[in-house]
């Protein structure tokens, strides 16, 4: 086991990146043109680095498995971005938002990369705003704020329900006058299957042509991973269908260390599945508990009656009364536990009893039913047309669902990875949200490292490597890897099994539900420690993949991703496992309070767990990285 | 419940295509359509059959991906619903269902239900966009900006790009996509400085690939996010405008 540093700057943590800016190396203008940069995924964080790089003067190639840069995840997010721009006055600060964040992710996060976040969410909003995005406003025109989970200020700035598109778009368009501009060069429909590492330095990628199946080489001065997080682990998140983990875990297995993987986020507000053939899980914003109440009927008799039936006396607002301060506002992880706590003592309601309800008759009381259909009408509407009921005359039904994950790729202050050269950014890296994220921070993570942390950061890594021509395409490394990446693919084509892919999906996402979902404990973690690689031998031995592999073949395209999240589902369960405390979105049964709430281990635990690749998944060496806490002290969260 | 289903099928992009009837004999009505799909390929590849190709990722109706010819419709049946927010509800047993890709020929089929809609990006690099380099903008409060203005920019931009528009129109023309973004942007005060280039050039851009709008109205109808015919009135005024402006 190494101990690994953060390279965080020394000094006072309000001036860390000020000075930090002065202190890195800089490349002139006129030679950001003899640099090739790679970036991979057209999420927020990915559009928005490589528009910045576009804008800068670097040579960049762009990469999504999409048939658009427009179609990144990042466009289903619903709730908010945070800032701490405290235009309403009510005590905001840069360093209220830097507390609230490392609090709501139970100090397992890295004080001067959470800090930094803060610092500049607030040109954020300022770029956003600049490149057009329709954020709501007030009637005087000023823009508008919403409050969030885990917060007592209002600092939400939103566009209805779909300010994830709005934010994308804005990217996305800044993008697209890149590309127009030919200093970004894009590729669609392709598909990173692997990372190439030269003499320990990262050197390029390996694509797949999902159109052609036409497996390519791309070489760079440096690559950037944006690729997302990994709740397709579970098969049933609220992740789009073809998000997945191969950029990442490929790029593990190229020598990047996986930090804390077991830090998933469960949210509190999707609605129930309904049936086996469920795809996915659909998130109803967060937000909603701005205005909505939960609850559950007292008693399990009355959970098949019609919610207005049950009378105030007969209802459980469990939240309201075990957390009054915060109340429908606890983050996410504790209404999470919170509900599948009732669910679990048979209180849950729908049809399959495994909802809570989440309630605006009182909301529509005081406000009219005019104002929540303005905030929230876009959610409500899409509510109906998935249960064919209307909540603005019953309450939703809502549960957790796998949703983010705080884990990812362990990068240094200046985000870059274990290999020098290979960045990652946005929720591809673990850095920011320690054990449990607050609702608002996934956008303004994702563009803060794109738009103003990396654009400078990655000119520190390619300053002394001016004149260096990037590694040729048919050097041995690119050669091997296409070879490998090709194999591989055959491989599964020549299986000729029984079963589908997504038939193991679904199975293995069963396996991680159950045991690393939202509460895990040793026998459970063991369990799914033995009965993935089971599965995994079962799947390379029975998969089938039909059709060839030089058109295009969505079958081909699963068979990696599922692949790579075996591996991944098995290094969470080790993590899980290993560490032997709760925290955040991370809940150990051997480990709570008598009151049930999480129980940290500062003494033990206080660090990331950094996984290393040893070439065989069920034998990962831990690394750490102790977390030290300068500016603030760690106490348990109370939300009460 | 049970379904026939005909569905086109086509190899590439230069082959030809035909129908396939196939039957579900188990269909939920709290299926969305694309589970139900997802049933007919576990089907089809259970029967070493190569499964459906079609476009789909969020599928909560808003990345765009997605989208279908659904018994001549396009993104089926329920008004302001995208294909993977339709829920089998809308259906009954017995029903039989075609479906198809988009037909237009500014989106060529790729592949069975996939086409390519990248002539959408082309016109959007033509000119949808504010040109601000990061970190060049000023305080977000600095310029206020009317609610109704917000709002009605906000109705703009809530497109999602899936070219349902396009397919719904008997002229494949693309107006509805196009006004939407010129429209967003033109009707803000952060995009009055490139208006009648970015109107010109959008437009024109538009024109190499699509049809002529005839005010039909046949792509508000389909659209999953009820964007409105008033924006290509707008964009019309503007490029009418933009022919009077200078160059810039």
């Amino acid at each position: 086991m190494s101990i690994l540093d953060s390279r965080s700057p020394e000094g006072a943590l309000a001036q860390k990146w000020t000075e930090h800016k002065f202190d890195m190396k800089l490349v002139n203008p006129a030679n950001k043109r003899k640099y090739e940069i790679i970036v991979v995924g057209t999420g927020l964080a990915g559009a928005s680095a490589a528009a910045t790089f576009g804008e800068l003067g670097y040579n960049v190639k762009c990469f999504t498995f999409h048939d658009s840069p427009r179609r990144a995840h990042s466009i289903a997010a619903q709730g908010g971005i945070n800032a701490a721009k405290n235009y309403h006055g009510d005590g905001d600060s840069v360093y209220r938002l830097f507390y609230d964040t490392i609090k709501g992710g139970d100090y397992r996060g890295r004080e001067s990369n959470t800090y930094r976040l803060a610092e500049v969410s607030n040109n954020i909003i300022d770029q956003a705003v600049a490149q057009g995005v329709p954020f709501a406003r007030e009637y005087g025109g000023l823009l508008d704020n919403r409050s969030f989970g885990g917060a007592q200020v209002s600092r939400t700035f939103y566009a209805r329900g779909q300010t994830g598109q709005q934010l994308l778009l804005g990217a996305y368009q800044a993008l697209a006058r890149q590309i127009h501009d030919n200093t970004v060069e894009m590729h669609i429909r392709t598909e990173m299957l692997d990372l190439v590492v030269k003499d320990g330095v990262a050197a390029g990628i390996v694509t797949r042509d999902l159109l052609t199946g036409e497996i390519r080489s791309h070489s760079a001065h440096a690559v950037v991973l944006a690729t997302g997080g990994y709740s397709n682990a579970y098969y049933l998140s609220t992740n789009a269908m073809a998000c997945n983990a191969t950029a990442v875990w490929r790029a593990h297995r190229k020598g990047a260390f996986f930090a804390n993987p077991c830090y998933t986020q469960i949210h509190p507000t999707a609605i129930p599945s309904s049936d086996e053939f469920q795809s996915k899980l659909t998130l109803m914003s967060e937000s909603l508990r701005n205005d909505g109440r939960i609850w559950v009927p007292k008693n399990a008799d009355d959970t098949g009656k019609v919610a207005a039936e049950i009378p105030e006396s007969d209802r459980d607002y469990y939240l309201e009364r075990k957390y009054p301060s915060f109340g429908n506002l606890v983050p996410r992880d504790v209404a999470s536990r919170n509900a599948k706590t009732v669910v679990d003592q048979g209180l849950g309601v729908g049809p399959l009893n495994n909802g809570v309800y989440l309630d605006f008759a009182d909301a529509i009381e005081r406000l009219g039913q005019d104002k929540i259909a303005e905030r929230y009408g876009n959610l409500f509407d899409m509510y109906e047309r998935i249960t064919g009921e209307n909540p603005y005359q019953q309450p939703m039904r809502i549960f957790p669902a796998p949703h983010y994950t705080m884990g990812g790729l362990w990068v240094d202050y200046e985000l870059q990875t274990t290999i020098p050269g290979l960045f990652a950014i946005g929720e591809a890296n673990f850095s920011d949200h320690g054990a449990n994220r607050l609702g608002a921070s996934a956008l303004m993570q994702g563009l803060s490292d794109g738009y103003f942390v990396l654009p400078y950061t990655i000119g520190n890594y390619l300053a002394p490597k001016l004149g260096d021509q990037p590694v040729p395409v048919d050097d041995p490394s690119f050669v091997d890897t296409e070879i490998a990446a090709k194999e591989n693919i055959n491989r599964y084509l020549a299986v000729k099994g029984t079963r589908s892919v997504d038939w193991f999906h679904r199975e293995l996402g069963k396996i991680m539900w159950d045991y690393c979902g939202m509460e895990r404990n040793r026998t459970g973690l063991e369990k799914a420690l033995s009965e993935i690689p089971a599965l995994r031998a079962e799947f390379e031995s029975d998969v089938r993949v039909l059709g060839s592999a030089h058109t295009l073949n969505q079958s081909v395209e699963k068979v990696n991703r599922v692949a790579d999240f075996f591996e991944l589902g098995q290094l969470m369960c080790q993590d899980a496992l290993m560490r032997e405390e709760s925290c955040g979105g991370h809940f150990r049964e051997e480990h709570q309070t008598a009151e049930g709430e999480a129980l940290r281990d500062d003494e033990n635990f206080a660090f990331v767990g950094a996984w290393e690749y040893t070439g065989d998944p069920a034998a990962a060496k831990l690394n750490k990285e102790d977390l030290e806490f300068d500016d603030v002290e760690l106490t348990t969260r109370s939300y009460k | 419940m049970k379904l026939t289903l005909n569905v086109w099928r086509q190899e590439s992009p230069d082959s030809g295509g035909r129908f396939e009837t196939y039957k579900l004999n188990d269909v939920s009505e709290d299926m969305s359509f694309l589970e139900m799909l997802d049933v007919l390929n576990q089907q089809l590849i259970e029967d070493n059959n190569e499964p459906v190709q079609f476009d789909h990722d969020c599928r909560e109706g808003i990345c765009g991906s997605c989208g279908l010819m659904i018994n001549g419709q396009a993104h089926g049946p329920q008004a302001s619903t995208a294909t993977c927010q339709l829920h089998m509800r809308q259906y009954a047993d017995g029903d039989t269902i075609t479906i198809e890709p988009w037909r237009a020929s500014g989106f060529p089929v790729i592949k069975d239900l996939v086409v390519n809609r990248s002539a959408f990006d082309r016109i959007i690099e033509a000119g949808g966009y504010i040109s601000v380099p990061t970190g060049s903008a000023s305080d977000a409060n600095l310029t206020p900006v009317k609610k109704e203005v917000a709002d009605e920019a906000f109705d703009a931009a809530a497109c999602i790009g899936c070219g349902a528009c396009v397919a719904a129109c008997p002229n494949g023309a693309a107006q509805l996509f196009t006004s939407a973004k010129v429209s967003q942007l033109n009707m803000l005060p952060q995009g009055q400085p490139e208006k009648s280039a970015r109107t010109r050039d959008m437009v024109d851009t538009m024109e190499a690939y699509f049809g002529s709008c005839t005010n039909i109205g046949e792509c508000t109808a389909a659209c999953p996010k009820d964007i409105s015919l008033d924006h290509i009135a707008r964009m019309n005024r503007d490029y009418l405008k933009a022919q009077f402006s200078k160059r810039s």
